[in-house]
């Protein structure tokens, strides 16, 4: 049985695909076999980011209707060979997308899958319910500003209410809080919501932060999940975050400013 | 009390005394303008209690002149904002004309503070002597109190959480953009960031609590407050909000 994940935010622009993307590749390059859907039907930009753009032929939504089998639209990824890509369609409407028709993919992949990531559109509508419904666990990625906050909070009441798991009375949807475009300076001069704010409100367990920076813009662009420029801390930070997602223990790092990093850690949190 | 069959015969439905608590509103004077935004503004405090719920008029304290009265105005505006008027508690003859002219049942005259006493409306009634109407047991209810509504998770933003009868009390966070409604009082053990309407049906003696006042609104019976006016004073901290003398007084909890 797949791990199902859904990454989901509520408001737009604050990071799903990018986390999406970053995520299954290193849940793939550790080995287990991963594929990520992109809910998004109508919008696609997965596809961009993994930089398989041009290989798409079919796509999620020629599964659900039967027109394409579920091999024909999986995309294997060039980079990691445990990855797999299903694309969303760029023409359809999100109303393709039916309870009965995603249940149907999900329980088909994951008879061979170990983990299905499923990168949610924005907002609350239809598109963002289908992404969540049939999720184990919720990465729900949040800018450290207060509509960002308040709109994962939104989001956070609907996994409670109405997940699958939720309508079937099982155990909740495990919920993880990953804070994107983190920038600790801005945090120390009060432009920003610190960390400890944003844990505070919304009140679940945090995976991760991953600092602004322009590698990921530039990550973006070349269709590189983040997580593969090592170097940079953007991408040691999603590293991070899929090890503790997978349960290891790790300190949470880039959540201070470069410079005076004694002095805030000191101040950490008061 | 059940009306059981018999004769042994296989019969398509069975009756049975059914006791619920109604929101009745109680008219003064009627002007088809005034009444409609009057309404507008009430509804506006709590939109997801007012939806679909079923209302009893109460002519009781009506001053007006009986020929002003006009239901099929009242029924249009209510349905505009999806409320149903089920019947009309009538003083007199004329009323109780008119109402059944509106096709409304008539319900026997009680006290409004008490609303376990409000016998579900029936359709079939003519007769206005309240003994023909509410033959079941009168009031197997109102000794014992409403039970409380606990809610141990936190109210996010989007949800609402209503207790229809009783007290809420809250061991979580009420968050911004959510909302809770109770008919009693209203207790959140942790912060109160969003919306708080204790004291629904006008019970004036409600109080809220909370462990820090972030509210975006707090209302009781009512009278309410939003969050520019409460930050004034006690804001993020321990308080207890109470009306007094129509006003909405906001005291911290230590000195109490």
């Amino acid at each position: 049985m797949a791990r199902i994940i859904v990454v989901t935010s509520g408001k737009g622009g604050v990071g799903k695909t990018t986390t999406s993307a970053s995520i299954s590749t290193g849940l793939a390059k550790r080995g287990h076999k991963t594929v990520v859907i992109d809910f998004d039907v109508g919008l696609r930009n997965l596809d961009l980011i993994m930089n398989c753009e041009r290989r798409v032929v079919y796509d999620f939504v020629n599964v659900i209707q039967g027109e394409a089998s579920l091999n024909q639209a999986l995309i294997k990824d060039k980079r990691v060979d445990t990855l797999f890509i299903l694309p969303a369609s760029q023409t359809r409407e999100k109303e393709a997308l039916t309870k009965e028709g995603v249940e149907k993919i999900i329980n088909e992949l994951s008879e061979t899958f170990d983990y299905i990531v499923c990168d949610s559109p924005a907002g609350i509508e239809h598109g963002a319910l289908m992404a969540l419904y049939y999720a184990d666990e919720a990465i729900v990625v949040t800018n450290p500003e207060v509509s960002s906050v308040r709109d994962s909070d939104r989001i956070l009441g609907i996994l409670q209410s109405k997940s699958r798991r939720a309508e079937m009375g099982q155990d909740p949807v495990k919920e993880h809080l990953l804070l994107t475009r983190y920038n600790p300076d801005r945090v120390e001069r009060g432009e920003m919501l610190s960390v400890s704010d944003v844990e505070e409100i919304l009140a679940i367990p945090l995976l991760g932060v991953i600092p602004e920076s322009q590698v990921v813009l530039n990550a973006s662009n070349q269709g590189l999940p983040v997580i593969l420029e090592g170097q940079s801390d953007a991408g040691q930070a999603y590293e991070d975050a899929v090890a503790r997602l997978l349960g290891e223990d790790r300190e949470h790092r880039f959540m201070t400013g470069q410079k005076k990093s004694f002095f805030s850690r000191m101040f950490k949190g008061g | 009390m059940s009306d059981t069959a018999t004769s042994g015969l296989k019969q398509s439905f069975q009756l049975k005394s059914a006791s619920v608590s109604l929101t009745a509103l109680e008219l003064y004077y009627f002007d088809d303008e005034e009444f409609e935004t009057n309404l507008r503004d009430k509804i506006s405090q709590a939109p997801g209690f007012f939806k679909d719920i079923p209302l009893i008029i109460s002519l009781e304290k009506y001053q007006g002149l009986d020929s002003e009265l006009d239901f099929f105005k009242i029924i249009g505006s209510c349905r505009r904002h999806g409320i149903h008027v089920v019947g009309v508690r009538a003083a007199n003859d004329d009323q109780r004309r008119l109402a059944r002219g509106a096709a409304l049942a008539l319900l026997p005259g009680g006290s409004l503070r008490d609303p376990t006493a409000t016998p579900a409306p029936s359709a079939n009634d003519t007769a206005p002597e309240p003994p023909a109407i509410a033959p079941a047991e009168p009031a197997m209810v109102t000794s014992e109190p409403a039970p409380a509504k606990i809610i141990s998770q936190t109210v996010r933003s989007g949800q609402q959480v209503y207790a229809p009868e009783g007290d809420l009390i809250i061991l979580a966070p009420v968050q911004a953009g959510a909302e809770v409604l109770a008919a009693g009082n209203i207790h959140v053990y942790g912060p109160l960031r969003g919306r708080a309407l204790a004291g629904i049906h006008g019970a004036e003696g409600s109080r809220v609590f909370c462990q820090s006042l972030e509210a975006e609104l707090v209302s009781i019976a009512g009278h309410y407050k939003i969050s520019e006016d409460l930050q004034e004073n006690s804001w993020k901290s321990a308080v207890q909000i109470q009306l007094r003398d129509d006003l909405l007084v906001v005291t911290p909890l230590d000195k109490a």
